[in-house]
């Protein structure tokens, strides 16, 4: 018999409508499992009454022959960068530590209005600022992976929504928020053989989700694979006035229109994602993906997306800029951490507070955001980046004139072991390649799980869609999930 | 202070010096919400109780534009002719203050609103036009209380987020006298537009005040910024502080520094404020939070639509309809008193009398009485009547005032008044000559000097006739009969 | 595009965030690095090219002028390091 914490957001909440299971054994069960997976330090807070008591509601509905919600009886895992009412929310910083919203963020309100359940609020990369969750004040996330070498090395689970990839992937939690400015939902979804979609800019709401980089952040769902997706991101999705670059537009009904035929469709190729010193098996998956969909119906197009090499400095120009501003307001003045030494005044507690509040990777951010808009160097470095970014979000129009998504890569390699990459930013940085150019278009993009390497560790692949186009994205991805025939998890070492 | 004719000089030790002045005017936008937040913007409320989540820079907050405030700053454009950029954007700037939550205000540097416009002043018998440069909208900063406690500041947001017009005129004034009537001027028109209330008391309008001298004819001097000047008087006592100081700088062999200063009012100078920031490198940047805002066509017609007839135009239509030029200045200063002056012509008041009415006797007892038109006890409707009772020959203008008296305290209408209290003239010849007759009988003396030529003595008859009729007695008719029955 | 103390310290100034010397000569050459990476961004020709003001095409929204918040002390102030009377408080200022 299937254990309840083996099941993903669509078996569990048919179950429970079925009546195979109440929604309260589910959360108990997730509830334990979370209390056994401290090791794992996924978990910064675990809210079990919260998991409870949206259980027992689902329960009552039911029992009172109504109409289930979408998500009823289905508990989540809440990356940590959602403010959530009367639950501590830090970003994973010292500088929040203690501060507790008076709100409720609007994703994860919608996700409450469909019924589920919070398990936890789930470690991050401080600020999202991060590809390992390498950066976290409250410590690193250990993936629950490890390489089949005996060796043991602690891996990174990827980053920033390092506690939401690993939740998943432990069978801790059946489906977990995540956000994605640069390929924060994609890569720890490629990193532990998840599936995670980042949705086209504006889908989900940003009000209530703690500013990293404007213009880039957006929330999607982590679960285990793409009709999980669906599921989540139809409830987290949908306009909302308090925030003015949300779309107003309705929420397809994404898990309905799930169809893993391509007949019709053509997949772009883009040359330039086959990077100097990509690892063979890389390779070998993105063209295992390539037969797959071919398998599934669609037409193979070689196409060109010629700045893409520029798309990780120009991010690494805009998202910092942005982080920069926006994290001005933690200043010890209305909330979180107040560092104010004896006869120090206003300017020498900011510096003070920011100083003991952010930590390196944040504050190596703030600067290079604020060397960049500084006067002399705004037009060499912001405006030129922005332009840039207009190139690149021109490329991907253009290859749409000749096909319909993208097949790539998500990432240039598997997990690494942690601490391994965290001597040079820079080599940090480098993780991103492939993700990053559909952020600054704004494009919907997704990880799938496509195989194993030599070391028994999950290697993704990514399809990238139109705008509004999150349907073909997951049909797409829902094709390889069928084909790639991915059951591997990880074995628990906790 | 020189008049219109000779210019603004500062004398100093090598020569007379100029001065040149720019102003940029804050001015709190008259609406419900403030610019960016549903918090409401009612000055006087405790403290942080005006404050929204967004406000107060909380996070994952974000900021969505009132359209109320974009369309008053329209408007305003549009009352200066000045061009009106139908895309324009937000930018933050960026610096560190206790009264600025998010850290950066949402300011427009790059694309502003409402672009070039001009507003014209009067300086004694001179016109000048003084160029605006652009007007755009930014939020207001909180409030900073440093007397409350001795370590302590505290802080009150509610002012954060309240929107602002920033209107930022060119570097066109020359003098105090020139300043003060742009910022008189400015004051009327947007009050007349309804965008600003102008209460520099409150601090709903505010002046940063840039000033620089230089010889005549000679290129600009370094100007400094004497911040948040709220009077028109201490703005024109800054800038002849400023100027008088900077030509003392430069003759001892100084240098004036760009930058900003605070004006002291008790002392009536400027000192320099201490800052150890950086020489303020905001780091602007398009807010990532919004969009650019775009204005469509029907959007500007309802704004263009909705401006009533501005001062200067309603200046000239009075003039046309025979008041003077200085009634007509007088009466369109301020908009109420020209709204009121409006409501007393619709009700049928002959203009050019109405006008002189009002600037002497309606202004002279609202001044008296220590209250605003506003709070008139007499209507326009009721001046009207009293107005016309005088040209109908009903009043004398000495009745008039008596009535008037009578109006003033008791707030009832002319006729009722004068019925009431029997105040007619009276024109009846028969009873006047009556009077005539018994008054020359009860003075023979003065009639017999009247009569051996001491012409000054027709005053004395004509007294007292009025005397004996209380008052009552049509001058005019008076004079002919008296001037019949003395031959 | 290398960066001296000097200038990382100018730059963590207008950050406020106080730095080390050691930091800072630790962060100089970091920085460095870093920028001398995104300079390869100047190679990129631009010429005709309008930065990106939005990211999927939109339209900003404008809210009608109504009272809707506001009157939330409490939760203004729930979170505040230091609070008297209504008021955040912070070090005095002189002005």
């Amino acid at each position: 018999m299937t254990a309840l914490t083996d099941l993903g957001i669509a078996a569990i909440r048919n179950g429970v409508r079925d009546g195979d299971f109440s929604a309260r054994e589910v959360a108990e069960a997730f509830n334990a499992a979370v209390a056994a997976a401290r090791p794992l330090n996924a978990f910064l807070v675990e809210t079990p009454d919260h998991a409870l008591a949206a259980a027992d509601a689902a329960d009552q509905a039911r029992a009172a022959g109504e109409t289930l919600r979408p998500m009823a009886g289905v508990p989540i895992g809440m990356k940590d960068l959602f403010c959530t009412k009367g639950v501590p929310t830090t970003a994973a910083s010292h500088i929040l530590e203690g501060f507790t919203p008076e709100y409720e963020s609007t994703v994860s309100q919608n996700l409450w209005n469909a019924g589920a359940g919070m398990l936890g609020k789930l470690n991050l990369d401080q600020f999202a600022m991060g590809s390992s969750n390498e950066t976290s004040y409250f410590g690193d996330v250990i993936s629950p992976w490890r390489r089949n070498d005996g060796g043991n090395a602690p891996l990174a689970p990827g980053g920033s929504s390092g506690g939401s990839s690993s939740a998943v992937a432990a069978r801790i939690a059946p489906g977990a928020t995540g956000t994605d400015t640069g390929g924060s939902i994609r890569q720890p979804a490629a990193f532990v053989g998840i599936s995670g979609i980042k949705p086209t800019y504006g889908r989900c709401s940003r009000w209530g989700t703690i500013a990293f980089a404007s213009s880039l952040d957006q929330a999607g769902p982590m679960a285990r694979d793409v009709r999980d997706c669906a599921i989540m991101l139809e409830a987290m999705a949908g306009f909302d006035a308090k925030d003015a670059t949300s779309l107003d537009l309705p929420v397809p009904n994404w898990e309905g229109q799930l169809n893993a035929s391509l007949a019709g469709k053509r997949v772009g190729i883009p040359k330039e994602y086959r990077v100097d010193g990509m690892p063979a098996e890389i390779e070998a998956l993105w063209q295992q993906g390539i037969a797959w969909l071919k398998d599934a119906g669609a037409e193979i197009v070689d196409v060109s997306l010629p700045h893409t090499r520029y798309a990780l400095p120009a991010y690494y120009i805009i998202a910092p800029a942005e982080a920069s501003s926006n994290l001005a307001r933690y200043d010890g003045v209305r909330y979180g951490l107040r560092d104010l030494p004896d006869g120090a005044n206003l300017q020498e507690m900011y510096a003070r507070t920011r100083a003991e509040g952010f930590g390196d990777e944040v504050k190596r951010r703030i600067l290079i955001g604020t060397y960049v808009l500084s006067a002399g160097f705004y037009d060499a470095y912001y405006t030129q980046a922005q332009k840039v970014r207009t190139l690149i979000a021109r490329d991907f129009e253009r290859a749409w004139e000749v096909c319909d998504v993208l097949l790539t890569p998500t990432a240039p390699s598997a997990a690494f072991a942690l601490g391994e990459k965290s001597a040079d930013p820079l080599a940090m940085y480098l993780n991103d390649v492939f993700t990053v150019p559909s952020s600054l278009a704004g494009l919907p993009a997704m990880s799938v799980p496509g195989g194993v390497d030599a070391s028994g560790l999950p290697l993704g692949l990514q399809v990238i869609g139109k705008p509004l186009d999150e349907q073909g994205v997951l049909n797409a991805a829902l094709a390889i999930e069928e084909r790639a025939g991915f059951t591997a998890r990880p074995a628990k070492w906790w | 202070m020189a008049d219109a004719s000779t210019p603004f000089r500062i004398k100093g030790a090598t020569g007379d010096w100029e001065v040149v002045i720019g102003l940029e005017v804050h001015a709190q936008v008259t609406s419900n919400a403030k610019l960016f937040s549903g918090a409401a913007t009612t000055f006087g409320a405790e403290p942080n109780t005006q404050v929204s989540l967004v406000d107060a820079a909380m996070p994952g907050m974000l900021p969505v534009p009132n359209r109320e405030c974009i369309r008053q700053a329209v408007r305003t454009g549009m009352a200066i002719d000045a061009q009106i950029n139908k895309w324009s954007r937000f930018d933050r700037k960026n610096y560190f203050y206790a009264d600025l939550p998010q850290g950066y205000q949402i300011s427009q540097l790059y694309h502003p609103l409402v672009g070039e416009g001009a507003i014209e002043i009067e300086v004694g018998d001179d016109t000048k036009t003084i160029g605006v440069e652009r007007i755009h909208v930014e939020q207001d900063a909180g409030k900073l209380m440093h007397d409350q406690h001795p370590t302590r500041s505290y802080v009150d947001l509610n002012r954060s987020g309240v929107a602002l017009m920033e209107i930022v005129s060119r570097p066109d004034m020359r003098s105090p006298a020139e300043a003060g009537a742009y910022l008189t001027k400015l004051r009327s028109i947007l009050r007349y537009v309804g965008s600003c209330d102008g209460n520099m008391d409150q601090g709903s309008m505010r002046a940063d005040v840039n000033v620089s001298v230089r010889k005549p004819g000679e290129e600009f001097g370094t100007r400094t910024e004497t911040k948040n000047v709220n009077s028109i008087r201490f703005v024109m006592q800054a800038i002849e502080h400023e100027a008088a100081r900077q030509v003392e700088v430069i003759e001892a062999g100084g240098r004036i520094v760009q930058e900003t200063r605070l004006f002291n009012p008790d002392s009536g100078t400027t000192r320099s404020m201490r800052s150890k920031e950086d020489a303020h490198d905001y780091r602007y940047f398009p807010d990532p939070d919004l969009l650019p805002l775009e204005l469509d066509e029907a959007f500007l017609d309802e704004c263009r639509a909705s401006l009533p007839e501005l001062p200067d135009v309603k200046r000239a239509r009075y003039e046309g309809l025979g008041i003077t030029p200085y009634n007509a200045q007088v009466l369109t200063a301020e908009v109420e008193s020209a709204r009121w002056f409006d409501a007393l012509l619709d009700a049928g008041a002959k203009p050019a009398a109405a006008a002189n009415w009002v600037t002497s006797e309606l202004f002279g007892a609202l001044n008296r009485l220590g209250k605003s038109i506003g709070e008139s006890p007499v209507t326009p409707g009721q001046a009207a009547e009293l107005l016309a009772l005088v040209a109908d020959g009903t009043l004398s203008g000495s009745l008039a005032k008596q009535v008037f008296e009578a109006m003033l305290e008791t707030g009832d209408a002319p006729g009722k008044i004068v019925e009431e209290r029997g105040l007619k003239q009276t024109s009846d010849t028969g009873a006047i000559e009556a009077v005539i007759a018994e008054v020359l009988a009860k003075n023979p003396g003065q009639l017999e000097q009247y009569r051996g030529g001491k012409v000054a003595l027709f005053g004395f008859f004509v007294g007292q006739t009025m005397k004996a009729m209380g008052g009552k007695a049509n001058p005019a008719v008076v004079n002919d009969l008296l001037k019949k029955a003395l031959g | 595009m290398s960066v001296d103390t000097a200038t990382v310290r100018r730059i963590a100034g207008l950050a406020r965030i106080a730095i080390t010397d050691d930091e800072a000569a630790r962060l100089a050459p970091e920085l460095g690095n870093i920028l001398d990476w995104i300079e390869q961004l100047g190679e990129v020709d631009t010429a005709g090219v309008e930065p990106m003001t939005a990211v999927i095409p939109n339209h900003l929204r404008l809210r009608d002028d109504v009272v809707t918040d506001g009157g939330v002390r409490d939760k203004v102030l729930a979170n505040a390091p230091q609070a008297e009377h209504g008021f955040f408080t912070v070090p005095k200022v002189i002005e």
